[in-house]
């Protein structure tokens, strides 16, 4: 108990993240009716999949050592080129993975970046 | 044909290479930042959110206070309502309580691999669905507990390229949602918008606004195909 009311104001705050992160992610699948939406809204979270998944790829790819590097000095970016050809023509979802992180690995390993 | 719990497990082998030396990484952060090691490893278990713990102990190392902490968290936690609202429609069969148990295990990646196994046309199972996550979760935890209490012991995953398996992960699931030619124009949109947004400082923004436009854009593009003729298609 000791431990807790010496921390109170980092477990309050552990707390309320709890919350908003439980929140968001419990909600919408717990209480949607899919089925009931109106079907332009249907098309809309139609798209949410694969936006979402451009919007985070793209922070992340084109961030190298946090920073902004649209240049070829930009490992993750020079990386995702091949992979994503890979994973277009292979349409292997481990293999792609694994030949993506190989690509960074070695690129290390020989002293390229 | 393998069990559904393991079938559940190496859905999450590619999450955990990725959630090991990150949650390790938060760990050897939260110490930094002041959070005991024990508080920390609860995060983990209560919170499991990349993004938000990151956000966190960055915002407590420097002094904010809980409240400004608590208002940061759910900014960066929004894009898991429009991933929620998306496999809503998929896990219409379960119970409402086992929505509730699949939703607080939800998280970027998670929602990866679930979302494209369902598009892939693959049958519920429900033993799957936990396995995954609870596995992508155990991973989670594990890296933090080890980063909190040896963060010393391990020095960089980077020659290993494990820096980059989510990424390679994200790109895997994405390629294969590119089904027309109307996907790959929202994905370019949500990508430079995306980034667009982080290059203007949007930082906890950037990926949900980016969602919310790029979907606008898809769907008003579906709308507008759907209303010409035919033979017009190119």
């Amino acid at each position: 108990m000791n431990f807790l009311a010496q921390h109170m104001e980092l477990v309050w705050c552990i707390i309320g993240c709890t919350l908003v992160t439980a929140i968001p992610r419990v909600l919408p699948v717990m209480y949607l009716r899919a089925e009931k939406l109106p079907p332009l809204l249907r098309h809309w979270l139609s798209f949410v999949p694969v936006s979402v998944m451009a919007a985070l790829l793209a922070s992340q790819i084109f961030y190298y050592n946090d920073k902004f590097d649209p240049t070829p000095g930009n490992l993750y970016l020079v990386a995702a080129l091949p992979s994503l050809l890979v994973a277009w023509k292979t349409k292997s979802f481990f293999g792609t993975i694994i030949f993506a992180m190989l690509l960074v690995a070695g690129a290390r390993f020989f002293g390229l970046y | 044909m393998p069990s559904p719990i393991s079938a559940g497990v190496r859905r999450a082998l590619p999450i955990v290479l990725g959630y090991v030396p990150v949650g390790f990484a938060f760990g050897v952060l939260a110490v930094k930042s002041q959070i005991p090691p024990a508080l920390a490893v609860v995060m983990s278990v209560l919170l499991f959110a990349g993004s938000g713990q990151f956000v966190i102990a960055g915002l407590w190392g420097a002094g904010v206070g809980a409240a400004s902490v608590v208002v940061a968290v759910f900014v960066v936690n929004l894009r898991h309502l429009l991933m929620s609202a998306a496999l809503a429609e998929y896990l219409a069969p379960l119970k409402r309580w086992q929505r509730f148990l699949f939703g607080c295990e939800l998280t970027d990646e998670t929602f990866g691999v679930h979302i494209g196994a369902f598009q892939k046309g693959w049958q519920l199972a429900t033993a799957t669905l936990y396995s995954c996550n609870v596995t992508a979760h155990s991973a989670w935890v594990g890296g933090t507990a080890l980063g909190v209490f040896c963060g010393e012991l391990v020095t960089d995953v980077r020659p290993l390229g494990l820096d980059y398996a989510l990424t390679a992960m994200f790109l895997a699931l994405l390629v294969p949602q590119c089904v027309s030619r109307l996907h790959v124009v929202t994905a370019l949109l949500a990508g430079v918008l995306s980034l667009g947004f982080k290059i203007a400082g949007m930082g906890q923004w950037n990926v949900v606004m980016a969602t919310v436009l790029a979907a606008c854009a898809g769907t008003c593009l579906l709308a507008r195909q759907n209303r010409r003729p035919p033979e017009e298609h190119a």
